[in-house]
């Protein structure tokens, strides 16, 4: 493969003016280095979701073609690749909308093979959508109630007469929901239907929607498209706040590459369905096969 | 008492989430309950059996079918046959056992109604929309046909229909031609207070939030840990028991008898309209929605050959019969077009005018 110096150079030039053009996020990690610098990699050892060969197909379509890479318990893992590389499609393998057609997937140490997304979900795993995919007839509150779902046990007798045990149970999940809400700071929102509010917010209850399932594994699809740069600074401190303080393992696909670069701990990088990078932001940007894959290879 | 919520300060949650959380509400609900009771001894026997208990059963069936529809997002052409299978499963239980209170079957043959619902609900877990409607249908057409040629579930009636005994309550009746409507009518409004609120209740708790994010976006709801097999067999049940429920009443509470035929399509599409002209999603909106239907062509009756009278027009009973036809389908296509949300939504709008009244916001 001949390499051609100047989409080098255009690539380098590109990382560099993305990283110093975003905003650092202000003390989400006490060591949170300079610009420029590459950040002293935090260690994970155990692995929390391991993806082993895993190839999807569609038809004659091949999707994903064998695959692997993990994620670590408390690390912030992105996914990044072109349109149509199948990061989304890898996400939906992860929590069982698609079935692979090989490999195996391990979610702490079980592996498996054909899983319904609600077993997914009570396995600890819960997503976001590229589009919103919010309940929109319902308001904020109910919205993220909704995401409690699976901690709520009081049965249909008691929830008759919403009295005793289920009036309990509305109100301690109601105060966890509030606790969400008054840390994504959407209280002024919390009774109006979620159908007309702004997308940025709209993204915002989706991820409190998520966090209310107080997930292992947090799979954010494109958490900031269409996001001004306001609204991705905020996401940015959110995701990182869930990261800190929850200590719950992010995987997220994002297409703006400071945010990636910034965020995320280990980078995959996915093209045509192939693996063709794995390692630290710093490593990722001086792939070559990365920059040939963003920015094309001359013929 | 102006309407509004200045000054009501929620200090816990569980005030916060109340199902009236304005005073004003629950004043007024109770007011119209105390009213609803006091019909029994001012009404006229008239208001009582051709108005009130028709409503107040065509309501509850709207409620049913307005959790499934409305709420879960499962259209649903099967309420006549579910309310058919509450009122023979009701008939064959007091025939069967007389000795047992006839409130008690009521409440029971909803069961009946519920178990057969779940059965005409599993082809919702593969399909949606008007493929569900057509397969919902085959409930219909099925279970009128089986009330029709299974004899045993009319106890081999020469006429095919279905009769009312005598049965009382606390010695007083209220099945059978001995039965007062004031005495019925009072059974029934409770009946009807007692399961709506029930239904609001459900709808308010977890199985009402899941219902409705099965409705909005089932992809996301599955996500949730919500399951949709659960979530819309136990729609199907629940609506499919508030459906029973009504059919029992209404044969054995107002017709005082029936035949297969009362249970038909006709019966599944008004109630269904009840559902879309009072509001989808909403419980008051099933109770304006059956109002309307169902007291549109008796003030028709009353109102129209008065006024037409002295222009030399004469208004017959099946004019209004006509009319009401075709004023009902202006009526559902106006309200598809401009308020899907139907009447509730109407409601809605005019409780927030009165709120910040008299400013304009």
């Amino acid at each position: 493969m001949s390499v051609n110096p100047t989409s080098a150079e255009i690539a380098e030039k590109a990382a560099t003016k993305t990283v110093s053009e975003t905003v650092e996020p202000q003390g989400a990690r006490a060591f949170e280095p300079p610009a420029q610098e590459p950040a002293p990699p935090r260690l994970f050892e155990e692995v929390l979701l391991a993806v082993d060969n895993v190839s999807l197909r569609f038809g004659g379509v091949t999707a994903l073609a064998e695959v692997s890479f993990d994620i670590r318990k408390g690390e912030i893992r992105a996914i990044i690749g072109p349109n149509g590389a199948g990061k989304t499609s890898m996400l939906n393998c992860i929590n069982g909308f698609y079935h692979p057609s090989e490999g195996k997937i391990t979610f702490r140490g079980e592996a498996r093979r054909k899983m319904r997304p609600y077993e997914a979900a009570s396995g600890g795993i819960a997503r976001t959508f590229q589009n919103v995919a919010l309940f929109k007839g319902m308001s904020t509150l109910d919205n993220i109630m909704a995401g409690r779902s699976l901690k709520m046990k009081a049965n249909l007798f008691w929830q008759m007469l919403r009295f005793g045990p289920a009036m309990r149970e509305e109100v301690e999940h109601r105060r966890v929901v509030e606790d969400i809400i008054d840390f994504l700071q959407i209280q002024a929102i919390r009774k109006t239907p979620v159908g007309k509010l702004p997308y940025g917010l709209q993204k915002r209850v989706e991820l409190g929607r998520a966090l209310a399932m107080e997930p292992d594994l947090l799979l954010l699809d494109e958490p900031m498209a269409g996001m001004n740069l306001e609204e991705k600074e905020d996401m940015s401190r959110f995701i990182l706040d869930v990261n800190n303080h929850f200590g719950t393992t992010i995987a997220l696909i994002e297409h703006d590459m400071g945010v990636v670069m910034d965020l995320s701990d280990r980078v995959v990088v996915l093209d045509y369905g192939r693996k063709i990078a794995d390692g630290t932001p710093h490593e990722v940007k001086r792939d070559q096969k990365v920059i040939d894959a963003y920015l094309g290879v001359p013929h | 008492m102006i309407y509004r919520e200045a000054g009501q300060f929620k200090s816990n949650y569980a005030a916060d989430m109340a199902v009236f959380p304005l005073r004003q509400d629950r004043i007024g609900i109770f007011v119209i309950i105390l009213l609803a009771y006091s019909m029994a001894y001012f009404g006229s026997t008239f208001m009582l059996q051709a108005v009130l208990i028709p409503f107040l059963i065509f309501a509850l069936a709207a409620i049913g079918l307005n959790m499934l529809v409305g709420y879960t997002g499962l259209l649903s052409l099967g309420t006549g046959a579910f309310m058919g299978v509450g009122a023979y499963a009701c008939y064959k239980l007091m025939t069967i056992f007389p000795g047992v209170n006839v409130i008690v079957w009521i409440f029971v043959s909803g069961f009946f109604a519920a178990g057969i619902g779940v059965i005409f609900g599993l082809p919702s877990l593969r399909i949606k929309g008007f493929y569900l409607a057509v397969a919902t249908l085959a409930a219909q057409f099925f279970l009128q046909w089986t009330f029709n040629r299974v004899p045993w579930l009319y106890n081999y009636n020469v006429s095919g229909a279905i009769e009312a005994p005598r049965r009382t309550l606390f010695d007083v009746h209220i099945v059978g031609a001995a039965a007062t409507p004031q005495a019925r009518y009072i059974v029934v409004l409770t009946i009807v207070i007692l399961l709506t609120w029930i239904a609001s209740n459900i709808v308010h708790g977890r199985i009402g939030r899941q219902w409705m994010a099965i409705r909005d976006m089932d992809i996301a709801a599955e996500l949730m840990g919500i399951r949709p097999f659960k979530a819309k067999l136990m729609a199907f049940a629940v609506s499919s028991y508030y459906c029973g429920v009504a059919g029992a009443m209404m044969v054995f509470l107002w017709y005082g008898g029936a035949e297969y035929n009362v249970f038909n399509i006709e019966q599944s599409f008004l109630i269904l309209f009840m559902v879309i002209i009072g509001g989808l999603g909403s419980l008051i909106g099933s109770f304006f929605g059956a109002a309307l239907i169902f007291m549109l062509p008796i003030a028709m009756g009353a109102f129209l050959p008065a006024i037409f009278a002295p222009l030399g027009i004469r208004v017959g009973a099946e004019t209004i019969e006509h009319l009401r036809f075709m004023i009902l389908g202006a009526m559902i296509i106006f309200f598809l077009i401009v308020e899907p949300h139907g009447l509730a939504r109407l409601w809605q709008i005019v409780k927030q005018k009165l709120r910040v009244w008299p400013f304009p916001y």
